[in-house]
């Protein structure tokens, strides 16, 4: 009994003193799945001669509320660093466009497949905000998280269908890389140290996706001819879809109305 | 000294309770994705002005767990070499290890990003741990080891009844748990009603979790109100008329900020309180029940003795500074439930 206890002595003291030294670990982690997503051989490029493109407009049909100023008190970096910060799950034009909406094929293109771009996208964390709010990534690409803060932050990632993961940020210019192996439409990102802070990534396995500007307005460049589905998001609107079928060469235009 | 000491153990664990109840509340859990490191740090040596946003909640909740889990260790190794009733040592043991897997629990539940059963069974066990360090707090203080040298009378309605409310009260902490784990605390947004109704008019699996909780608060109520009501009435002893009337007004408290909590769309402060204040609740019911047992504890003494009076004998002899001044110690009579006010006292 007395070897038993003893040991569990040992046992809680390590619990409560192990721990690395104070040594910061800026170690990014590794692409999760790293390329294991790209497709192993890409179809043949779409000739720019006969390539069609979606063009159109996302509005709103209602008043939409404004933005609230976000409270930011509890890091004295963030109040100091974007006093002015407002929620951004609603950004409502004069003219009703609505910005931050993720408009993407969603069905039509066969079995196509598609060469990931190396290049990365990049996801900032600066003024204690994630810009951009919204963005699109195509499955195997690589996804770049930086800190511009000088504050801590976690980079926290709840896909559903893709691997979730929790990484910390505690030193500005910290950078992390990160791949999603499955595409996946939305994933939320959140900041656990601010709880004001999130994003949303459309993973998808194609190029053909886009994020609304502030005029509500979008383009999928470079389609091949055919007929698509396709899908607009919105964090808080929902999601609308339409069919559009287009000609080579052709530009056709396709408007979405979200309503209350 | 060690009464002193259980006592402020008993203490810090509520205090940590609470302090978990805040990062629950907060939705800090996860605000330092590391463990046991904090971004990278050792623990102790984390800078107090990176303790930003969530991170105050989460990284203060390590900081008070591991203060705690050392407590715990000093309390076990003091009774260890100081305590010479074998079945409080082995309490010591007890807390000791329930401390432990509390605090690897705390990790994985980190490391796996909470999973919903990891941190159910992490504030399941903080309650447990609680009983624990409450209990031997109690059966190390003066008053309690003034018991073993009086006649206790027995009153077996109030120690059943007291049994089945602790009991019951720990069913609906757990189920408390579930709802906050598993995101159910305003799956009914109204109260005193329910979408107003009496009962839901439409369920869900959150639903059913956060109607089981509304249930478990009426049976509590019921269950306090008959077990206090009859140490009231039956008995004059303080020592069960004060965790009686404190568990009266906890209750109260409780239902209070039950209801606020859905009010104030679970403000975070509200929360953790309804939190810290349920585990008063358990703790208290938990003293009322040992102590409405504590006749059948004069025989739970030092090995060597032949039964439960003889051994308060034979203890009171080995270990006359536990009993100085005390008169004979008889065997605890076993009488039947009293039936008037005041029959037992």
């Amino acid at each position: 009994m007395t070897r038993l206890f003893v040991a569990a002595c040992v046992a809680a003291t390590l619990l409560a003193a192990c721990g690395g030294n104070s040594t910061q670990n800026q170690q990014t982690s590794a692409p999760a799945g790293s390329g294991a997503g790209a497709p192993a051989a890409a179809s043949p490029a779409v000739d720019p001669a006969i390539a069609a493109t979606v063009t159109g407009k996302v509005t709103f049909a209602g008043t939409a509320p404004a933005p609230a100023p976000i409270k930011l008190s509890s890091d004295p970096y963030c109040e100091k660093a974007n006093p002015g910060l407002t929620t951004e799950n609603e950004i409502v034009g004069k003219d009703g466009s609505v910005g931050n909406v993720f408009v993407y094929v969603k069905d039509g293109l066969g079995t196509r497949t598609f060469t990931a771009p190396s290049e990365p996208v990049v996801m900032d964390q600066k003024g204690c905000h994630y810009a951009p709010h919204v963005l699109g990534i195509q499955v195997g690409q690589p996804l770049q998280i930086v800190n511009s803060d000088d504050t801590l932050h976690n980079v926290h990632g709840l896909p559903k269908a893709n691997k979730e993961f929790n990484q910390g940020q505690p030193i500005q210019g910290m950078k992390m890389t990160h791949t999603f192996s499955t595409k996946e439409v939305m994933i939320p990102f959140k900041c656990d140290v601010h709880g004001w802070m999130n994003a949303w990534i459309g993973v998808v396995d194609h190029p053909y996706y886009a994020v609304t500007s502030t005029d509500g307005t979008f383009s999928l460049k470079g389609l091949p001819p055919g007929t698509y589905t396709i899908e607009a998001w919105h964090e808080r609107l929902g999601t609308q879809t339409q069919t559009v079928t287009v000609g080579e060469k052709e530009t056709k235009d396709v408007a979405f109305t979200f309503k209350t | 000294m060690l009464p002193l000491f259980a006592a402020l153990v008993a203490a810090s664990t509520g205090v940590l309770i609470f302090a978990g109840g805040l990062v629950t509340s907060t939705g800090s859990g996860l605000s330092v994705p590391d463990w046991p490191n904090t971004y990278g740090w050792f623990m102790w040596a984390f800078p107090l002005d990176k303790m930003v946003g969530g991170i105050f909640y989460e990284h203060l909740h390590r900081l008070v767990a591991s203060t705690v889990g050392f407590l715990i260790v000093v309390l076990a190794v003091w009774l260890w070499r100081a305590e010479p009733r074998a079945w409080v040592r082995r309490l010591g043991y007890l807390a000791l290890a329930a401390v432990i897997v509390q605090g690897i629990l705390g990790g994985i539940t980190v490391l796996w990003y909470l999973p919903d059963a990891i941190s159910i069974a992490h504030a399941s066990l903080a309650q447990i741990v609680f009983c624990l360090t409450t209990t031997i707090a109690l059966v190390t203080a003066p008053g309690w080891k003034r018991g073993d040298r009086v006649r206790l009378p027995r009153d077996l309605t109030l120690e059943r009844l007291a049994i089945v409310t602790t009991a019951v009260i720990y069913t609906q902490i757990v189920i408390g748990a579930t709802m906050r784990h598993t995101g159910a605390g305003l799956a009914i947004p109204d109260f005193p009603l329910a979408f107003g109704h009496l009962v839901p008019p439409q369920w869900d699996a959150k639903i059913a979790i956060h109607f089981a909780h509304r249930v478990g608060a009426a049976t509590v109520a019921a269950l306090v109100l008959a077990t206090a009501g009859h140490v009231v009435y039956h008995h004059r002893r303080p020592e069960l008329r004060r965790p009686a009337m404190l568990l009266l007004l906890l209750l109260a408290l409780q239902i209070t900020l039950g209801a606020l909590t859905v009010l104030s769309q679970k403000q975070f402060l509200i929360n953790s309180l309804h939190v810290v204040n349920g585990a008063l609740v358990l703790v208290t019911s938990l003293v009322l029940t040992l102590r409405a047992h504590r006749a059948r504890f004069a025989g739970l003494v030092p090995a060597g003795s032949a039964d439960d009076a003889g051994s308060a004998v034979v203890f009171a002899e080995r270990n006359p500074a536990y009993v100085r001044g005390a008169g004979p110690v008889s065997r605890p009579e076993t009488i039947a439930a009293p039936t008037r006010r005041g029959a037992s006292a």
